[in-house]
């Protein structure tokens, strides 16, 4: 649990935002405690029965009034310029602002980058450089809000709305719809991923996918590394204790403990990830755990493809985890922060997770309006 | 409301227990009266904006529209509306002479100028509208001559301001009538709070004037828009 | 302190007369001569129940609210269902319960006894403005309970209009027929006040509840038609397809905010205003001297009257409304926050020198004053743009208003009642619960509504129902549920207490407070009558240091001796004369 009493600040807006904040903050807490502390000091001392002097009270006092009218004026007009302030540069976009197009609709956001590249209940921003949304709406009211940036406007249908920022620190920022727009309306958004420039241009190159690309032997690779099917001492480049090696494996003649054997092709070598102890390899324990329902038919695919290119080549150079190397490294990767994705399973039993493709909210609520028709 | 009667030396005909005397009882009822106008007034005053604002933003659609609407029965209306205010002002003005029977004559004048206003409008003005797919809907502008040239979503605007405005109108009318109606029947009974005080039958009056003077806005705004 | 007619010149000045006159409880037991009354004071009692209906409704809706966010995603509702109790919670709060509850339950009780009148101008009016009351109520309900509506209680465009699939109709029928009462009890008012005065209650002798309620009239008068068309329009396009506000038929959805917060805003100073009235009323009953700055509190109610319709924009500084008109929104709604410094410092000041007793109404109004202190700063987040555009929406506003009209009006209203429920019934509450209640209220209040102010800080948007992708909100949200839980216990403990009192409350003098002003001079519950004969004032508002030698003694000579009418002892009783 997160207990922090304020949102990220993350945006050129925000810094200047909270400045004021916090001012008018003070101005609250001088004002309250004025009043508070004269209200229970008059009460302390002029009680019913008090000895306190009461002589002469005092009704009307033109100099009094002028005072508390003047100052709190004052301190106002001054709080209103800079807020004024603040909202002219809120809404005067730079012009070299890279342009990013919003449309909302009950209950999705679907944004558009200038390339082409299209994005729904996401927005991947680079930081340093500013962005200005050009937003509509297809049915009703909605407001375009990212608490981190401190920018928020509303998205009408009919005409376009403008409003933009320059996100400074990268990272993934809640989006929100704050605009009463209908039954889903809390689950109208999603998530904003700062990025590093370089990963933005990346991003974008690689059509808005979140991973690149990988060949069947890469995806292979990486689940062979996941899987830890080559750590310690199971299938190393030679036999050990625990395991065969499984170098050149394709085509090869096993022999089992029990006295059979098999050429090993790809139905082989399914079963033996799913069912190791259907054949056990003569000369080792039945010690391999079952794979059976712990890995996808497809993962099953590449897992093999990488297999076969055991022994042939050196090792490849295996992609790591997306999140701990070098081309999917940074903050946009699409591990929501850690609260996100399990809450839904922990406080609601039944509902389901966000989708791994797309982790932002607004994808369920997709998913269960297609399920509803 | 015994308990009160010893308050006054002698009890007022046509005099409510919570007033003094009669003065203070036609002021309060006058006071009361132009409140509830001033209320009347922006009751309308939200359509009126409503209308500029589109009117300034689609003021060539809306001349071409207008002319779908006939000057001729929209002036007889304002001619029958302004007789009307003419018999309702004699009204008030018998009724300060607290001569009965021609206050019911002037009142009766006004119902039926009324009634003149509610039959043109219901029968030569907005079923034509209905014929020629000008009542805002999903037919709405499906023939085009009837348009006059005028794009059709905002001569659709144009006759949901026409029918909103001059619908409200009509009901302020029905409801005069009843009034008119009430405050005639009252005379006839010789009812004394209308008899010992002309006061109730001005405030009727100014109600209806008020009706008359929303009408001589609606008029040139929808039936004379210029170029 | 007023001169009575020489045929009573006998009695002692101030002296109640219960042997003239039956009083306005006793006049009639049928439910006919309740339904079919004339009494401004019977009718007052005829909102008091039904306005009370209402805030429970209301209150149980709340307590779903509050319950329903204790989780992120939720404990038992749907989202559809959630979306139609928050709407139904801000709508019959407001329309039927804020709006009408201190004008038409004290102010209908109170401005005629105040201002020394038999009654309001308009009897029969102010009967028939409570049948369409209660018709928009029914209405209200019935609506609510045959599929309920989820707009909200702002019925934006287009969504209302074209969207939803619920009892919009019904719902903006009530909301109609509820405005049109207000119109009738504000025109009422007004010409009781122009016109109905007692003989030497010049304007500048009237207490400061009349001209909040005055200047309360003016607003509902000017703005309560606005919004009556402005929704009748919606129906319109709902029903008929007159297109004025949807896109799709070539309206304007951000027009209807303009008309629509044209009205709303105003009607939160509608909500107000006569909360700082009986506010006033209570400063200077509870410190028995003049409220300091009369006319200075007096004319801040008028121009919060007047400005108050300036400043609707500062609700849409994101809709697309031009830069330019938000900041004169913004400047104005600056402007506007002075007139209310001014009477809270006011009503400090009023304490000064004077003799403060700690008892239940005051303590309501010491509440008011630090809640309503809170909801007046935090007012101006949101009128500066920067901070607005970011607050916006959030549960920053959520808490900024309910300070403003829980922490205002309804302090205000519980305030009232508590100092005039002696008058109204002629029966004293216990004052030990009094007390606990006024102070459950303040603490659960704050308690329920201070993490709202940091949660919207945090971005948490209003009228969400889930949150299980932001679980940081939640801690927040169980603090406030918490709070909510006091907070009910506070305002349920009132009901319990104020019914036993009807019957079983000891009885209370005329003036159980010692207080000034034209309602204490009569009896404990007034004759139907009000006065046994028309009241001439000639001593000056709240002029506790002329009070005549009986009065004098009874308040401030008599007033440490425990067993003195109205007066408290050492035990926080109130201990109230046997009637003679």
């Amino acid at each position: 649990m997160n207990y922090s009493m304020s949102p990220p600040q993350a945006s050129n807006f925000s810094g200047w935002h909270d400045l004021l904040f916090y001012a008018l903050l003070a101005l609250t807490a001088v004002f309250t405690l004025i009043v508070g502390v004269a209200v229970v000091f008059f009460a302390a001392k002029y009680r019913v029965g008090s000895k306190a002097n009461r002589a002469r009270p005092v009704h009307e006092h033109l100099p009094l009034e002028l005072t508390w009218s003047i100052i709190p004026l004052i301190l106002g007009v001054i709080m209103f310029l800079f807020g004024t302030k603040m909202f002219i540069w809120e809404r005067t976009p730079p012009k070299d602002a890279l342009n990013i197009y919003v449309v909302g609709k009950q209950w999705m956001w679907h944004i558009q980058h200038e390339n082409g590249v299209r994005e729904n209940n996401t927005l991947h921003i680079p930081v340093g450089k500013a962005v200005k949304l050009t937003m509509i709406s297809q049915d009703v009211l909605h407001a375009f809000y990212i608490p981190a940036f401190r920018i928020q406007y509303h998205v009408v249908p009919g005409r376009y709305t403008q409003t933009w920022f320059t996100a400074t620190k990268p990272g993934t920022y809640h989006l929100f719809c704050n605009m009463y727009c209908g039954t889903q309306h809390s689950e109208m958004g999603g998530y904003v991923y700062a990025m590093e420039p370089k990963e933005y241009a990346a991003w974008l190159a690689r059509g808005g996918e979140d991973t690149p690309h990988l060949t069947m032997e890469q995806e292979g690779a990486r689940l062979w590394n996941k899987l830890g099917c080559g750590n310690g001492s199971c299938h190393g480049s030679s036999d050990s204790e625990r395991g065969p090696s499984l170098n050149g494996i394709m085509g090869k003649t096993r022999k089992f403990t029990d006295g059979t054997s098999v050429v090993a092709d790809d139905a082989y070598l399914r079963e033996s990830i799913l069912q190791p102890y259907n054949h056990v390899t003569a000369g080792f324990e039945n010690t391999m755990p079952a794979y059976q329902d712990q890995i996808e038919e497809e993962e099953l695919m590449s897992l093999l493809a990488y297999i076969k290119t055991l022994g042939n080549t050196p090792p490849a150079k295996t992609p790591l985890e997306p999140g701990k190397g070098a081309p999917l490294s940074g903050p946009y990767n699409k591990s929501v922060p850690s609260f996100s994705t399990g809450a839904i399973e922990a406080q609601r039993p039944g509902r389901p997770g966000a989708s791994p493709g797309n982790n932002s909210v607004g994808a369920e609520s997709v998913q269960k309006q297609g399920s509803k028709e | 409301m015994a308990a009160v009667t010893h308050d006054h030396d002698h009890h007022v005909e046509g005099l409510h227990h919570q007033f003094e005397d009669m003065e203070q009882q036609s002021e309060t009822y006058l006071v009361g009266m132009w409140s509830f106008l001033v209320s009347e007034v922006m009751f309308f005053g939200a359509m009126f904006l409503a209308y500029s604002l589109y009117r300034w933003k689609y003021q060539a659609d809306f001349h071409a529209v207008h002319e779908n609407l006939s000057v001729m029965w929209g002036g007889i209306n304002t001619t029958v509306l302004l007789i009307s205010s003419f018999t309702m002002v004699m009204g008030v003005h018998f009724a300060q002479l607290r001569k009965g029977k021609l206050v019911q004559m002037m009142l009766g004048a006004t119902i039926a100028c009324a009634f003149g206003f509610l039959f043109i409008k219901f029968t030569f003005e907005w079923p034509a509208k209905a014929v020629e797919h000008l009542v805002p809907g999903p037919t709405f502008g499906t023939i085009k001559e009837a348009l006059h040239g005028a794009n059709p979503r905002p001569a659709e605007l144009f006759f949901s301001l026409y029918f909103a405005m001059t619908g409200f109108h009509a009901l302020h009318i029905i409801v005069g009538i009843l009034m008119l109606a009430y405050l005639a029947n009252m005379w006839r009974k010789e009812h004394p709070l209308v008899t010992k005080d002309y006061v109730p039958t001005e405030l009727i009056g100014l109600y209806w004037h008020f009706v008359d003077l929303v009408w001589i806005f609606l008029f040139p705004l929808f039936y004379l828009i210029p170029r | 302190m007023s001169d009575l007619n020489p045929s009573n010149a006998a009695a002692p000045e101030g002296e109640p007369t219960h042997d003239e006159g039956v009083s306005y409880l006793e006049a009639g037991h049928t439910i006919k001569s309740w339904l079919l009354t004339g009494d401004h004071k019977r009718i007052a009692i005829l909102y008091l129940i039904s306005t009370t209906l209402f805030f429970v409704v209301g209150s149980i809706l709340a307590g779903l609210i509050r319950l329903e966010l204790t989780s992120p995603a939720g404990v038992l509702l749907e989202n559809d269902t959630y979306n139609k109790v928050f709407s139904a919670h801000g709508i019959v709060m407001i329309f039927f319960f804020l709006i009408p509850a201190i004008p038409a339950v004290l102010g209908n009780f109170l401005i005629p006894l105040m201002i020394g009148a038999r009654d309001l101008a308009f009897p029969r009016l102010n009967l028939a403005s409570w049948y369409v009351f209660m018709a928009a109520g029914v209405l209200a309900v019935f609506g609510l309970c045959t599929g309920g509506v989820d707009t909200g209680w702002t019925f934006y465009t287009p969504y209302s209009s074209l969207y939803s699939n619920t009892q919009v109709t019904i719902v903006i029928m009530a909301a109609f027929l509820a405005g049109f009462s207000s119109i009738m009890t504000a025109v009422n008012f007004i010409a009781t006040v122009h016109k109905m005065r007692a003989p030497g209650m010049t304007w500048f002798r009237l207490p400061l509840f009349v001209w909040a309620a005055y200047a309360t009239s003016v607003m509902i008068v000017l703005g309560t038609p606005v919004i009556a068309i402005t929704l009748a329009l919606v129906v319109l396009e709902r029903v008929f397809r007159l297109g004025v506000f949807s896109p799709e038929l070539g309206g304007d959805p951000v027009l209807f905010q303009h008309l629509f917060w044209f009205y709303s805003h105003p009607a939160v100073y509608i909500m107000i205003l006569p909360s700082f009235g009986v506010i006033s009323e209570l400063f200077a009953a509870f410190t028995r001297k003049r409220v300091f700055g009369y006319h200075f509190i007096a004319f801040s109610s008028i121009a919060i009257a007047g400005l108050g319709f300036l400043v609707w924009g500062h609700h849409m500084f994101v809709t697309s409304q031009s830069m330019y008109q938000g900041v004169v929104f913004s400047l104005i709604s600056f402007l506007v926050a002075v007139p209310s410094a001014i009477k809270v410092f006011n009503w400090t000041a009023t304490m000064y020198k004077g003799h403060v007793r700690m008892q239940t109404p005051f303590l309501y109004a010491l509440g008011f004053i630090g809640l309503f202190t809170v909801g007046g700063l935090t007012g101006l987040f949101l009128a500066s743009m920067g901070t607005d555009v970011h607050l916006t929406a959030t549960y920053f506003v959520v808490a900024h208003f309910h300070y403003v009209m829980v922490g205002g009006t309804i302090m205000g209203f519980l305030g009232g009642i508590h100092f005039w429920w002696p008058k109204m019934f002629g029966r004293m509450y216990p004052e030990f619960w009094g007390k606990l209640s006024a102070i459950s209220v303040f603490v659960g209040f704050n308690v329920t509504f201070m993490p709202q102010f940091i949660v919207g800080f945090m971005g948490m948007p209003r009228r969400y129902h889930y949150y299980y992708f932001a679980p940081e909100f939640q801690i927040y949200n169980i603090l406030s549920t918490a709070g909510a839980t006091v907070l009910a216990f506070g305002f349920a403990l009132p009901a319990f207490y104020l019914t036993w009192s009807l019957k079983k409350g000891p009885k209370a003098t005329a003036n159980p407070w010692g207080a000034h002003g034209l309602e204490w001079q009569t009896a404990s519950p007034p004759i139907t009558a009000n006065f046994v004969s028309t009241p001439i004032v000639t001593d000056e508002v709240y002029d506790y240091s002329h009070m005549d030698e009986y009065e004098q003694q009874k308040s401030t000579l008599e007033m440490d001796k425990p067993g003195t009418p109205g007066v408290e002892t050492k035990d926080g009783e109130v201990i109230a004369e046997e009637p003679k």
